[in-house]
C-alpha cells in the first residue's frame, strides 16, 4: 500500500506542471517548485530535529547562507550552477559545522539559545554587507545556468530540475537513516548516556549529522534564490527558523516525509486561506496549537496511525 | 563629550532596565515551572495595546497603567491556566511549538480587533518635556521616569522574592521544584502566581515603552529575543542575574550604537559607519551571551542549586 | 494527501474564476501595516477617491484593483508582485511607498512587460543609466524634495547643519539631494536603521555637535517618534529643526500636535494650492473621509487618474503596450500640483514648494504654502537616461 501511494504521488508530481501549462496555469507550478524547495529544507532540519533529537532554532542561517553564497557569486560574475550550487552546499556545511562544534557542548535550552544566537549574529552580519545589499536584500541578474540546453529561467524546466534535487536528497536521507550511521544518531536521540557508556562518540556522530543538515539546507537556499530571484537577510530571522520547526512539526517530527508534507501544507494552507483573509496566522495558530497538545506525531503520524488502524 | 557620555549611560541605563521588567517574568517562569514561553512578548504587547486604548477614552495615563496591569495579569493568568499548564511535563521543542503557536494567535487577535496600522500612544503631558539634570544638559523626563520605575520595580521584586515567605516559596521553587513541592509548597498556586506577576511585569514595560517606541502588532517580537540572551546571560531563575544581564545588555547595545560609529567613523565613511556599528553593536551582544555560555554555562547567577 | 490534492484543485478553481477580459488590472500593493502604514494608507485611499470619482472605471473600463500589504518587506513586495503578474496578469502595478521595496520588485515588473507607476517611492538608480521605459512617477524622484529644502536653507544661511537620514536607497537620496543645492558646512551625518524608533542616541550625538539646524528625513512613524522625543529632550530651544513634507504633513501632525508648529518643510503640493483640480480634490478628499488630504493621498489621487487617462488615450486597448506607453509619457491629465510633465525618464518636471507648519482660520495645525523653492525643476539624472 505505502509503495502504490508513493508511486500515485510521484506520478502527480510529474504530470501537474504539464495540466497547469495546458491551462495556463503557470504560476502553480512556481508555486509547486518553492513547495519542493522548502520540503527539502523542512526535510534537513527533520534530519536533525526528529531524528537527532536536536531543537535546533538557527536553521535558517543555513538556508540563509546557501541563498546568499549563489547571489554574492552571481553579483560577482558566476553564473554556472555547477559552480555555485556545491559551492552554497559546502559553504554551508561548513558553517553548520562550526556551529554545531561549538552548540553540540551545550545541552537543553542552551543548545536552542546559542543556535539561535549563532543565527542571529548571521542575521546582522548579512545586514551589514552594504555591498551586497544589506537589509534592503540583493537580486539575482538571472538564474544559475545548468547548460545541457536547459534555460532554468522557464518555469517547467525549473520545476523538474528542482523535483530530481529534492528526490535525490530525500532518497540519501532515506538510505542515511537506515545505514549505520542513521541508527546510531536515533539511539542517540533515544538515549545519549547510555550510548556513550556503549562506547559511541556521540559528539562527533550528532556533529556529523549536523553539518549534513546544514549542507542540505543550503542546496534548499540556492535553490530558494533562484526561485525567487532576490535574496534577503530576512531569510535568515529567528522566525523563518520558527517556521521550518512548525512545518516538520506539522507534518511529523521523526517521519521520512514528515518535512516534505508539513511545507507541502503549510504553503497550500497559506496561500489558500490568505485569498479569503488577511488573519490566516490565527488560523495556523491555532492548527499548530492543537498538533502540539493533542496530536504529537503531526499529519504524518495521523496518518501512518490510520493506515496502521486499518489493516 | 562629558554630557553625551552621561547622557548614553542614561539611556542605557533606562532600556536595560526596561529589559529587566521582561526579563524577570520570564526568568522566573523558565527558572521555576522549566517553561520556555515564546509567548511573553505577546504579553508586553497586549499590556502596551491596553495602555494605549485606556489613554484614548479617558486620557489619564496613570489610570490606564493601572488598567493595563491588572489586565494583563488577569490575561496571562487564564493563559497559564488553561494552556501553559499542559506543557509544564512537555519536552522544550512542543514548549517552543506551542507558544509560538500562542504568539502567532495573540499577534492576529490584536490586529483583527486595532488594525495593522500602529496605535498612537505619547506620552503623559506632565512628563513630556525636559528635565535639568546639569547646567546646560537637559534629559527627557519621561526617560527619567522610566529609569524610577524600572529601579523601584528591581527594589519591589528584590523586597518581596527575598524577604517574604511568598518570595521563600519562589526560590524554592527555582532552586529544586519536586523538593519544594515535598516540602509542601502549593505548586500549582505558586505557578500561577508567578505566571500573573510576569504578566503584571510585562505590562509596566509596555506603558513604559509604549510612548518611546510604537504600539504595533509583533512588538513583542524583537525584544523577546534580547530577553531571552539577558536570562541566559543572567543565569535561570535568578532575578538578581536578570538584572545584572538586562543592565549589560542595556548598556553594551546602548553604548555600541552610539559610541561605535563615531569609532568607524576615523576610519570609514559616514554611511558605512553608520550601517556597520549598530551591527557590530548587535553581534556584540549574542558574542557576550556565547561567551558567558563557555565559561560559565549556567549564567551568572544561577539559581538552580 | 487527499487533503493537499484538493487544496491545490481548490486553488485552481478560484484562479480560473478570477480571470477575466475587458477590464484593467491593477495591482496595488503598499506598506499598510508597521510604521509605515499611514502613508500607504493615505495613498489607498487617494486612489480609491480617484476610482470612485470615475464610477469604478479607468478610463471607460471596469477595473479590477488588487490591495495588497507588503509590510515594508521588499521579500514579501518580491512575492506579492510574482503573483501579480503571474496568477492575476494586471496592466499596472502601482501603490509602492518605500524605495528599497520598489527596487527589488522593479526587475520583475520589467521583465514581464508590465508598467509600473510609482506612487511614492523615486529612487535615483532608476532615473538615470538604468532609467526604463516601463517606469512612469507620478510623485516625485526621491532628491527633489530634498533639494528644494537644501535650496532653502543655504539661502536662508543657516550654518552647521547635522543630517539625519535612514540608511537605505531613499535616505542616501534624500542627503544626496540636500547637499547639491546646500553648499555650507555639515556638523555631522547619522543613519539609522530603517524603521528605528528610539532615538535617544541620535539626540545625545545632536546635543554633543551643537549644530545650528537639523535636516531630517525620517518617514512616517519615525519621524513622529523622532520630533516627539526631540521636542522632550530640550533640544528645540536651541537647535532648529527643518524636513521635507514626508515627516510634516497630514499624517505626522496629528500623531505630533503642538512640537509641529513652526516646523519648516518642502514638498511638490499643498492642500492650500490654488488650481480648480486641487480644489475639487480637496474638498471631495474631505467629504468622503473627514480629514485633509497629505501629498502621499494627492499621489495616489493622481496615479489612478494617469491610469486612467492612458486607458482612455488608448481607447481600451491595453494589448498595445507602445501606445500605452506614449499616453503614460504625454501626460494627458491635469494635476493638482500645477505644472506638470513627464521627463524622459518617466520622472516629473515640476515645482517644489516652502511650506510653514502653523494653525490656519479653522485653527486647524496645518500647513500653508509660503513661496515657490524651485520652479519646472527636472532631476538630476535624466541627462544619463538613453530613453526619448
Amino acid at each position: 500500500m505505502r509503495n502504490g501511494l508513493a508511486i500515485s504521488m510521484l506520478v502527480l508530481l510529474v504530470a501537474f506542471p504539464l495540466a497547469a501549462k495546458h491551462w495556463d496555469q503557470l504560476f502553480y507550478v512556481s508555486f509547486a517548485s518553492r513547495i519542493l524547495i522548502y520540503a527539502l529544507a523542512a526535510s534537513s532540519l527533520n534530519l536533525i530535529l526528529g531524528y537527532g533529537g536536536m531543537v535546533s532554532f538557527g536553521h535558517a542561517a543555513f538556508l540563509g547562507t546557501g541563498a546568499y553564497a549563489v547571489a554574492i557569486l552571481m553579483a560577482e560574475g558566476v553564473t554556472s550552477a555547477w559552480l555555485s550550487w556545491p559551492l552554497a552546499v559546502m559553504v554551508s556545511a561548513l558553517f553548520a559545522l562550526v556551529i554545531g562544534a561549538v552548540s553540540l557542548r551545550t545541552r537543553g535550552v542552551y543548545f536552542i539559545m546559542i543556535t539561535l544566537a549563532f543565527a542571529q549574529m548571521a542575521y546582522y552580519l548579512f545586514i551589514s554587507l552594504r555591498a551586497y545589499g544589506g537589509e534592503d536584500g540583493l537580486n539575482l541578474a538571472a538564474r544559475s545556468r545548468v547548460g545541457f540546453g536547459l534555460d532554468l529561467a522557464g518555469d517547467l524546466t525549473f520545476y523538474y530540475v528542482v523535483l530530481a534535487l529534492v528526490m535525490a536528497c530525500l532518497y540519501l536521507m532515506q538510505r542515511l537513516l537506515s545505514a549505520r550511521f542513521g541508527q546510531v544518531v536515533q539511539a542517540i536521540r533515544d538515549n545519549e548516556t547510555r550510548m556513550e557508556a556503549i562506547g559511541f562518540p556521540t559528539y562527533r556522530y550528532k556533529l556529523i549529522c549536523f553539518a549534513l543538515a546544514g549542507g542540505a539546507a543550503g542546496l534548499a537556499g540556492a535553490l530558494l534564490a533562484n526561485q525567487n530571484g532576490f535574496v534577503s537577510p530576512n531569510l535568515l530571522q529567528w522566525t523563518q527558523s520558527g517556521t521550518l520547526m512548525v512545518m516538520v512539526i506539522l507534518g511529523g517530527v521523526g517521519y521520512l516525509y514528515g518535512g516534505a508534507l508539513g511545507a507541502a501544507v503549510f504553503l497550500i494552507l497559506e496561500e489558500a486561506l490568505s485569498a479569503y483573509t488577511v488573519h490566516w496566522q490565527l488560523g495556523l495558530g491555532l492548527a499548530l496549537l492543537a498538533i502540539v497538545l493533542y496530536a504529537r506525531q503531526g499529519l504524518a503520524g495521523l496518518l501512518a496511525g490510520s493506515a496502521a488502524e486499518r489493516r | 563629550m562629558a554630557t553625551l557620555i552621561l547622557e548614553q549611560t542614561l539611556n542605557g541605563l533606562q532600556f536595560g532596565l526596561m529589559l529587566f521588567l521582561l526579563a524577570a517574568g520570564l526568568t522566573l517562569v523558565f527558572g521555576i515551572m522549566d517553561l520556555i514561553n515564546l509567548a511573553h512578548g505577546s504579553l508586553y504587547m497586549i499590556g502596551a495595546y491596553l495602555v494605549a486604548t485606556v489613554v484614548r477614552a479617558t486620557g489619564s495615563f496613570a489610570l490606564a497603567v493601572l488598567v493595563a496591569v491588572v489586565g494583563t495579569a488577569a490575561i496571562g493568568v487564564l493563559l497559564e491556566v488553561t494552556v501553559l499548564r499542559r506543557l509544564y511535563t512537555r519536552d522544550h521543542l512542543s514548549q517552543v511549538l506551542a507558544t509560538f503557536a500562542l504568539l502567532l494567535i495573540c499577534n492576529e487577535i490584536v490586529r483583527i480587533i486595532f488594525g495593522s496600522q500602529p496605535m498612537m500612544l505619547s506620552m503623559p503631558d506632565a512628563l513630556a518635556g525636559p528635565v535639568q539634570l546639569l547646567p546646560g544638559f537637559y534629559y527627557p523626563a519621561f526617560r527619567l521616569a522610566v529609569i524610577g520605575v524600572g529601579l523601584a520595580v528591581a527594589m519591589l521584586l528584590y523586597l518581596l522574592v527575598g524577604q517574604t515567605r511568598a518570595g521563600m516559596w519562589v526560590r524554592a521553587g527555582a532552586s529544586n521544584r519536586e523538593m519544594a513541592a515535598a516540602m509542601g509548597v502549593d505548586v500549582k498556586l505558586l505557578f500561577t502566581a508567578v505566571f500573573g506577576v510576569g504578566a503584571a511585569l510585562c505590562a509596566i514595560a509596555g506603558a513604559m515603552l509604549g510612548p518611546i517606541l510604537a504600539v504595533q502588532v509583533g512588538m513583542g517580537e524583537s525584544i523577546l529575543i534580547l530577553a531571552f540572551v539577558v536570562i541566559v546571560i543572567g543565569g535561570i531563575g535568578s532575578i538578581r542575574g536578570a538584572l545584572v544581564g538586562a543592565l549589560l545588555v542595556g548598556m553594551v547595545d546602548t553604548v555600541g550604537r552610539a559610541f561605535l560609529p563615531m569609532l568607524l567613523r576615523s576610519f570609514l565613511s559616514p554611511a558605512v559607519a553608520s550601517g556597520l556599528g549598530p551591527t557590530l553593536a548587535s553581534i556584540a551582544i549574542y558574542v557576550l551571551m556565547a561567551a558567558v555560555l563557555f565559561w560559565r554555562p549556567q549564567g551568572l547567577f544561577p539559581a538552580r542549586a | 494527501m487527499h487533503r493537499a490534492i484538493v487544496s491545490v484543485a481548490l486553488a485552481f478553481a478560484l484562479a480560473a474564476s478570477a480571470q477575466a477580459s475587458d477590464q484593467v488590472k491593477v495591482g496595488f500593493m503598499s506598506t499598510l501595516s508597521g510604521p509605515g502604514a499611514a502613508i500607504g494608507i493615505d495613498i489607498r485611499d487617494g486612489f480609491n477617491l480617484a476610482l470612485k470619482m470615475s464610477g469604478g472605471k479607468l478610463g471607460g473600463l471596469p477595473a479590477e484593483v488588487i490591495v495588497t500589504d507588503d509590510q515594508q518587506n521588499p521579500d514579501m513586495g518580491r512575492q506579492t508582485v510574482d503573483k501579480y503578474i503571474k496568477r492575476d496578469h494586471v496592466h499596472f502595478v502601482t501603490g509602492i511607498v518605500f524605495s528599497n521595496v520598489l527596487l527589488a520588485v522593479a526587475p520583475v515588473v520589467f521583465d514581464s512587460k508590465t508598467f509600473l507607476i510609482s506612487a511614492n517611492a523615486g529612487p535615483s538608480l532608476l532615473a538615470g543609466e538604468k532609467c526604463s521605459p516601463w517606469f512612469f512617477s507620478v510623485s516625485w524622484q526621491n532628491d527633489g524634495v530634498p533639494e528644494a529644502a537644501g535650496k532653502y536653507m543655504a539661502d536662508k544661511g543657516f550654518k552647521n547643519v547635522f543630517l539625519l537620514s535612514p540608511n537605505y536607497p531613499a535616505g542616501k537620496d534624500m542627503v544626496a539631494g540636500f547637499k547639491r543645492f546646500y553648499k555650507g558646512s555639515v556638523a555631522d551625518e547619522v543613519y539609522p536603521r530603517l524603521g528605528q524608533l528610539d532615538y535617544s542616541a541620535e539626540l545625545a550625538q545632536i546635543r554633543a555637535a551643537a549644530p545650528g539646524a537639523v535636516f531630517f528625513f525620517l518617514p512616517g512613524g519615525m519621524g513622529i517618534n523622532f520630533i516627539k522625543q526631540f521636542s522632550a529632550s530640550g533640544l528645540s530651544k536651541e537647535v532648529t529643526l527643518v524636513t521635507t513634507a514626508f515627516s510634516a504633513d497630514e499624517d505626522v501632525i496629528p500623531a505630533v500636535g503642538e512640537p509641529m508648529l513652526g516646523i519648516y518643510n518642502t514638498g511638490f503640493w499643498n492642500h492650500d494650492l490654488d488650481n480648480p483640480e486641487n480644489r475639487t480634490f480637496v474638498a471631495a478628499f474631505e467629504k468622503e473621509y473627514g480629514r485633509l488630504p497629505s501629498g502621499f493621498a494627492a499621489q495616489g489621487y493622481e496615479a489612478a487618474r494617469a491610469i486612467d487617462a492612458a486607458v482612455r488615450e488608448v481607447k481600451g486597448k491595453l494589448e498595445d503596450s507602445e501606445a500605452v506607453r506614449k499616453a503614460l509619457r504625454a501626460n494627458t491629465f491635469k494635476s493638482v500640483r500645477g505644472p506638470f510633465r513627464i521627463n524622459r525618464n518617466g520622472f516629473p518636471i515640476q515645482n517644489y514648494y516652502l511650506r510653514v507648519v502653523e494653525r490656519d482660520a479653522k485653527g486647524r495645525i496645518t500647513n500653508r504654502t509660503l513661496s515657490t523653492v524651485l520652479k519646472d525643476h527636472p532631476d538630476a539624472y535624466a541627462e544619463q537616461c538613453p530613453l526619448k
